[in-house]
């Protein structure tokens, strides 16, 4: 049964455009933990969508299945039309390079300087671009589009907390992908470098046209980069829609949200 | 936890373990290799634990001969203290020592690395971005260290020879010339080759541990110590079994 709280008038004139990524029914437990209990998602090109939820409402579970970081127990994931639990490892790979990822911590290499870090997912994937030897042009512009060409030569342990988010997302945007997953982009950063971070992810969608899943408790990043909010309440969908109906909305589970 | 759980616990654990050493034999052949990375890790693993290995094998070298020669004296026989001490180098405390001092440092160091890079999902990052992380990060590791161990063990070998030579030279005056001379007539190829073979092994399994434990390392900063520290005690434990193992395998062919 769909009791999922459609406050959304704009999701048809969403349907127009090609599906990107698509999630049915999807199901995930630990022992007796059912954390996933049929997610439901469809993102659209250039969509921005965010995910909201409590802690522990299975949020990262559901994005760590969509890369194949996690293995779901039952349920579809269709990335631009391919099913991903049917792929080999090598097509998963190739697949992979159209997503951007963008983990909650950074997860910048410590061992690399920040070229490295971004020279890493271009290792295997020069084929994207022609297969060239010499990718400091790539490199460069990623870094000159979060500001940080400076640090190019810096380790990760002399970064400050905004500036190893914006090389992260330098890493994500290198391979030029055409989806990107944010994990709570402004967790753990001070309000003024969150607004920093989420207005760079507003021009990043801008200029690189990409479709965005959002998964965030920050309720000012939501408003600013969402075009559409589901709300996950218990590993399933509980609402959906605009940040402008959600926050209208009369539920008091949807209020809680907002305040 | 109960004695059976236990049991059953350490019982799984040696099949993941296995599980584990077969996906590295299963990736090392695959393609694409990693040679670079390899390079970088044969330096840091064996450029970087030179200068513990020669410490490690001067003292082996100084202590024992300091220990053995008054009982030698006693029977009037210190002329072969060149030959014992030798030989029981080459053949056993050479490379079980130096395999512990490596195991120390070594496992320790990739089960911390690896569990830090666990933790802070820089593993997860690396597979998200189209790399194997394990072709990446454990079958470099573990084959770096499989090759570096034996040339280690052969320095510090040499440089516990060296360190006896010095005590035989200051307390019996002993020459450099006679004291190698004894050295080179008593070792064979029977003593050096199957020493030397076991710590490929030695080698093998001290970084084989190390990663499984970092790269299955629980969340947390808890999870990466005891990641780092059960990598020790473990690879320590494996070097013993492994070194009862190839003395049993070496009596058999070369009647020790």
């Amino acid at each position: 049964m769909d009791t999922t709280q459609n406050i959304s008038n704009s999701t048809e004139a969403l349907k127009a455009k090609q599906l990107m990524l698509e999630i049915k029914d999807l199901r995930k437990s630990f022992g007796d933990n059912h954390v996933l209990n049929g997610f439901n998602l469809e993102l659209f090109e250039g969509e921005n969508l965010v995910i909201m939820g409590k802690s522990g409402s299975g949020k990262s579970v559901m994005i760590k299945c969509l890369v194949g970081l996690m293995q779901a127990d039952s349920g579809s994931i269709k990335i631009m039309g391919q099913e991903i639990n049917t792929l080999n490892h090598a097509d998963l790979d190739i697949l992979r390079t159209e997503i951007g990822f963008l983990f909650q911590g950074s997860a910048l290499y410590d061992s690399m300087t920040v070229r490295e870090n971004l020279e890493f997912p271009l290792r295997r994937h020069k084929h994207k671009f022609g297969n060239i030897s010499d990718t400091t042009e790539l490199v460069h512009e990623a870094l000159e589009n979060v500001g940080l060409l400076d640090a190019i030569n810096l380790m990760p342990a002399e970064l400050s907390g905004g500036m190893k988010r914006r090389v992260a997302l330098a890493r994500t945007l290198i391979l030029k992908p055409k989806i990107i997953l944010y994990d709570e982009p402004t967790s753990g950063l001070d309000p003024i470098t969150s607004k920093e971070i989420i207005e760079l992810m507003r021009r990043v969608q801008n200029q690189y046209k990409t479709s965005s899943l959002i998964i965030t408790h920050d309720v000012d990043c939501a408003r600013v980069v969402s075009e559409r909010i589901i709300l996950l309440v218990d590993g399933v969908n509980y609402a959906e829609g605009s940040y402008a109906e959600l926050e209208a909305s009369d539920n008091d589970q949807v209020k809680a949200f907002f305040k | 936890m109960s004695r059976s759980k236990n049991i059953k616990s350490f019982f799984i654990e040696i099949g993941e373990l296995s599980l584990f050493a077969q996906r590295f034999f299963t990736e090392l052949f695959t393609r694409p290799f990693e040679f670079k990375e390899l390079l970088r890790q044969c330096y840091k693993i064996g450029n970087q634990s030179i200068l513990l290995v020669g410490v490690t094998g001067f003292i082996i070298g100084l202590v024992m001969t300091l220990q053995t020669r008054p009982t030698l004296e006693g029977f009037g026989a210190e002329s072969w203290m060149p030959s014992m001490v030798s030989l029981s180098i080459i053949r056993e405390i050479g490379p079980v020592i130096i395999a512990l001092t490596f195991a120390g440092r070594i496992a320790s160091g990739i089960g911390a690395e690896l569990g830090s890079m666990r933790v802070t999902e820089q593993i997860d990052a690396m597979e998200v971005s189209g790399t194997n992380p394990f072709k990446f990060l454990v079958v470099t590791r573990i084959l770096a260290a499989t090759l570096m161990l034996p040339l280690l063990v052969l320095l510090g070998d040499a440089i516990a020879l060296f360190g006896s030579y010095i005590i035989e030279n200051i307390k019996g005056e002993v020459s450099f010339m006679l004291y190698f001379n004894k050295v080179f007539k008593i070792l064979a190829f029977a003593d050096i080759i199957p020493a030397t073979i076991k710590t490929f092994f030695f080698g093998f399994a001290i970084a084989l541990v190390g990663c499984f434990k970092g790269y299955n390392c629980e969340k947390g900063t808890v999870g990466v110590g005891a990641a780092a520290n059960s990598a020790v005690v473990f690879s320590s434990m494996l070097l013993f079994i492994l070194d009862f193992i190839a003395v049993f395998v070496t009596d058999i062919f070369f009647e020790l």
